[in-house]
């Protein structure tokens, strides 16, 4: 299905883009697909009912732990993640795991990789953390680890804000959504314009082996970033977006629909980039008004109620506007081929 | 429980937090009709054998295919496909050809030589069909699979009713509807052909435990249309028997058909190709308002017939005929305006319907003829006990797709009847409409086209128009169904679970959900593509 896979098979038509296709054989499948995934994060946490972020750590360890054989340890930021999973004495990993602080998991992912180096195995390392972690608190020790292109991916759940603290704006939330620190108060329309920051584009700043988004939207998407990730050595960021039913105001079955939305509306640009280049881009397969994407969401109900704020949805769809432009977003998905390149809209950058 | 050094949470340990009891309404695997079946009058469910199709499966797509319907190879050519109208593909591209891939698996079972599957055990019973129409074929078919004896009695030459002696061979070849009748006479049916019953009672008499009439509606309508002495007037099923019988009518350069129904389109083009230079349809009402399959007409129309909308015929003269001009009125309802046209016509042909011929049944007790047709119940039952009536002989919807439902229903009710068990009708589950599925999971692919033989090649004989899908057409049309209402193991629950609680019970085996740890958030149900999960109320727990 996705461009690193080649799919010797016709077999677009009956549920292309689902988990599985019982027409196409058993190797070409995703991981999620198998009976003998990893489940890496297993039943029993107390993450919300819906949680993104939950089903997003399991996409992405479960693909590395098929693509290290296993081998390979997890270092967790504190967070959703970390709290919802782990409640002494109880834990829902069932991959080596550890978790230290808030900022420091970069660091201490460095760390292990240098210990595990040290002692000649060659057992690889996956951090991970919420985008509070990622893109405040850790962002000075997540540059550090960048610039010394430590063997470390290092993934970003981001669900726009520190969810397990009680819904606080983050570096990484988005532009009018409201928050319990941005609320819309009078004719202030929530979280700022103009703030924040781009985490994808600062990692490809650094120029390391491998940067890329995505979301627990586009699954197969997903797996085929990190098995690219784990095929490279050095410093690698992955930045998934993980909407929060919680946080978002959206209901439990909503998650994945919405986390469609926010890559079809061109609001959360999916793209694979290497050594400071964007090499491919997940086209938008059918284009729809931002509107669309914020709609359904709470944090963003007070655009549309009591007064529609057509200035402030105006700048939101300019936004998603100048992402399509800037990464390609819009050209015509490839044509659908019986081999090679599958039907997933994913196009290289000239 | 002893830790390795720097170990602090044992693996598996968050299994004792059954977070099952944060559910407030939990997930079910429950299958739904796929509207294509629903509406199919054959009561096929195409959502099934396409299944087996898109796997290459032929022979099990087939197999499922024939319980409904022993005719796939007549049907994939002459049904007007209901079921492609209602297919829910048609509300995110277009529809799935279900017709091509029916009529690809009719051929290529012919081609390989599949049989029907045998009789069931020999019950003793002796059901008499009169009428070897596709109501009355499909009856004795399962009526045989029942295990029960049949006996066929019709009138014509050769079996198959208005399959043979009114559709035209240029859309249903006779080598294709003879094989499928072969195949059903194969499974022990008596059939007795140049054998019209006239006298029912008599026929009762003879001993069989109960009666079938399938007789059709073999009778040209004959409307009303003053004509000259010498006036040339035809009605078009007297004309497509003639042709079907190897006989070439005379009917001259330029020819009328009066009608709006595919008989009328059937009887313009077999006009065409029995030389005329004109085929003239006249119809009272426009386009929008003709019962013909506008595929139908669109193919007559490439063979160079012309069609007068909105006229009638007023009088037919030798070589001439005076038509008028009509206005639909506000209901539709087509309106003389007297202005009244010359248009030169060797011959008329009229095609305004067909009445059925019910004179056998004259003073037979408990069988009731109103309207030009016996009258049944919802089981078909006549007034009388054991003899039933369907198809084209009583009322409702009149096609070969009707037909075969009535006979496999049919067989069904006089099965019952002779085991002396109450008929019934099987429930239909709920019909899954477009708003369940998630077809965002489905790749855009648009329908394959059957190719059809150029006009110029059809006119000049009676060819197959037509031609049938290649195997890789086949089952890329077969793979494009969206398996609505149906699991088709896409592991999009088990996948999108974030809690982890959906079981893969492996091939063929589908899923189940584990209650233990599911949250019941929802996200299978709303990712599912087939719409195949439904969400209900959590059970309150007995106190
Ligand atoms: C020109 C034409 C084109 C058509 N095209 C299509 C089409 O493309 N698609 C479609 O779905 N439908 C089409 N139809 C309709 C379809 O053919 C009929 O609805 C269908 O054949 C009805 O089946 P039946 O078994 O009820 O009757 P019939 O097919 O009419 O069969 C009845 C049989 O009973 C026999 N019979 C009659 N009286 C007696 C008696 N007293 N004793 C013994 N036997 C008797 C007759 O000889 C005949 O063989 C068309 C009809 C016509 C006339
Ligand atoms: C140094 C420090 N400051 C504050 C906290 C409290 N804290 C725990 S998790 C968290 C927010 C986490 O947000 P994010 O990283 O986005 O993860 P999420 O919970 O949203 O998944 C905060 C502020 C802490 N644990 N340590
Ligand atoms: S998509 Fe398939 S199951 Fe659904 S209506 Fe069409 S043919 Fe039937
Ligand atoms: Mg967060």
């Amino acid at each position: 299905m996705s461009t690193h896979l080649g799919m010797p098979l016709m077999y677009y038509q009956v549920g292309s883009f689902a988990v599985g296709n019982r027409l196409v054989d058993p190797d070409l499948r995703s991981e999620q697909a198998r009976p003998d995934r990893a489940a890496s994060l297993t039943k029993g946490h107390r993450a919300c009912r819906g949680c993104g972020e939950a089903l997003g750590a399991r996409y992405v360890l479960d693909t590395a732990m098929r693509a290290t054989g296993g081998r390979m340890v997890t270092v967790n930021a504190t967070g959703c993640l970390e709290v919802f999973s782990t409640p002494f004495p109880e834990t829902s990993w069932r991959v080596a795991w550890l978790h230290s602080l808030f900022g420091n998991a970069p660091a201490v992912a460095s760390g292990a990789a240098a210990g595990l180096r040290a002692l000649g195995t060659d057992v690889r390392v996956v951090a991970q953390g919420g985008d509070g972690g990622t893109v405040d608190i850790g962002l000075g020790c997540l540059s550090g680890m960048f610039e010394r292109d430590d063997d470390v991916l290092y993934v970003c759940y981001d669900n726009g804000g520190y969810m397990n603290t009680g819904v606080q704006r983050s570096g990484a939330t988005p532009p009018a959504a409201r928050t319990t620190t941005t609320q819309p108060v009078g004719h202030s329309y929530g979280h700022a314009f103009g703030q924040g920051k781009d985490a994808p584009r600062i990692a490809l700043a650094h120029e390391i082996p491998y940067v890329a988004t995505a979301t627990v939207a586009d699954l197969r998407d997903l797996e085929a970033k990190v098995e690219r990730a784990m095929s490279l050595r050095g410093a690698r960021y992955l930045h998934v977006l993980v909407p929060c039913p919680l946080g978002w105001g959206t209901a439990p079955h909503e998650t994945v629909r919405i986390a469609r939305l926010a890559t079809e509306s061109g609001f959360f640009p999916v793209f694979e980039g290497e050594r400071g280049r964007v090499t491919t881009v997940r086209r938008i397969r059918h284009r729809v008004p931002v509107e669309e994407y914020l709609r359904p969401q709470g944090r963003y109900a007070h655009l549309f109620t009591p007064h529609r704020r057509e200035d402030v949805l105006g700048r939101l769809q300019q936004i998603a506007d100048a992402n399509v432009e800037r990464y390609g977003l819009a050209a015509p998905a490839a044509a659908i081929s019986t081999a090679g390149g599958g039907p997933d809209g994913h196009g290289e950058v000239p | 429980m002893e830790l390795p050094y720097g170990i602090t949470l044992p693996v598996g340990s968050s299994l004792g937090n059954r977070t099952g009891a944060w559910r407030v309404e939990r997930p079910v695997y429950a299958d739904g009709r796929a509207p294509c079946g629903h509406a199919c009058p054959a009561h096929e469910d195409p959502q099934d054998w396409l299944y087996a199709a898109e796997e290459g499966d032929y022979r099990t797509a087939w197999t499922r295919l024939v319980a409904a319907n022993p005719f796939p190879a007549v049907m994939g050519r002459v049904c007007y496909h209901p079921c492609e109208t209602a297919c829910n593909r048609g509300r995110l591209d277009e529809a799935v050809g279900i017709n091509a891939v029916e009529r690809f698996l009719g051929d290529h079972a012919l081609t390989h030589g599949w049989d029907l599957p045998g009789p069931g055990p020999a019950t003793g019973r002796h059901v008499l069909v009169v009428g070897a129409g596709p109501t009355g074929l499909t009856a004795a078919y399962q009526l045989r699979r029942l295990g029960h004896e049949v006996t066929v009695r019709d009138a014509g030459h050769e079996p198959g009713g208005m399959m043979r002696y009114g559709i035209p061979t240029y859309r249903l070849p006779r080598d294709v509807l003879d094989a499928e009748i072969a195949r059903i006479v194969r499974l022990g049916v008596g059939l007795e052909q140049d054998s019209q019953v006239t006298d029912l009672d008599a026929a009762l008499e003879e001993g069989f435990d109960a009666t079938l009439l399938a007789v059709g509606a073999q009778l040209g309508h004959r409307a009303y249309v003053p004509a000259g002495e010498a006036a040339r007037v035809l009605d078009a099923v007297t004309l497509l028997h003639d042709v079907a019988e190897g006989a070439a009518p005379r009917i001259g350069r330029r020819v009328v058909v009066y009608g709006g129904g595919s008989t009328a389109v059937d009887a313009a083009r077999t006009v065409r190709r029995l030389g005329a230079e004109e085929s003239v349809i006249v119809y009272r009402r426009d386009r929008a308002h003709m019962p013909a399959h506008p595929a139908e007409l669109a193919e007559a129309l490439d063979e160079g017939v012309v069609v007068r909308w909105l006229t009638t015929v007023a009088r037919a003269e030798p070589g001439r005929l005076a038509v008028e001009r009509m206005e639909l009125d506000e209901a539709g309802f087509p309106q003389p305006t007297g202005e009244i046209e010359e248009l030169s016509a060797d011959a008329l042909v009229l095609a305004v319907g067909q009445d059925c011929d019910l004179a056998f049944l004259d003073g037979v007790a408990g069988v009731e003829v109103r309207d030009g047709v016996v009258q049944v119940d919802e089981f078909l039952r006549t007034g009388r006990a054991g003899v039933f009536a369907g198809g084209d002989t009583v009322p409702g919807q009149r096609s070969v797709t009707a037909a075969i439902g009535h006979g496999t229903r049919v067989a069904r009710f006089i099965d019952a009847w002779l085991r002396g068990r109450e008929p019934t009708v099987a429930a239909e589950l709920p019909v899954v409409d477009f708003e369940q599925l998630n077809p965002w999971y489905f790749a855009d692919a648009p329908h394959a086209v059957r190719p059809r033989l150029e006009a110029a090649r059809r006119v000049t004989g009676f060819e197959e128009v037509v031609q049938g899908l290649d195997e890789t057409t086949a089952l890329y049309e077969a793979r494009r169904c969206m398996s609505c209402g149906s699991c088709f193991e896409c592991d999009n629950c088990y996948g999108v679970c974030p809690d982890d609680a959906v079981v893969k019970l492996g091939p063929g085996l589908r899923f189940e959900i584990d209650y233990d740890y599911c949250k019941g958030c929802g996200l299978c149900a709303a990712e599912c593509p087939a719409g195949a999960i439904l969400m209900v109320p959590e059970p309150v727990p007995p106190s």
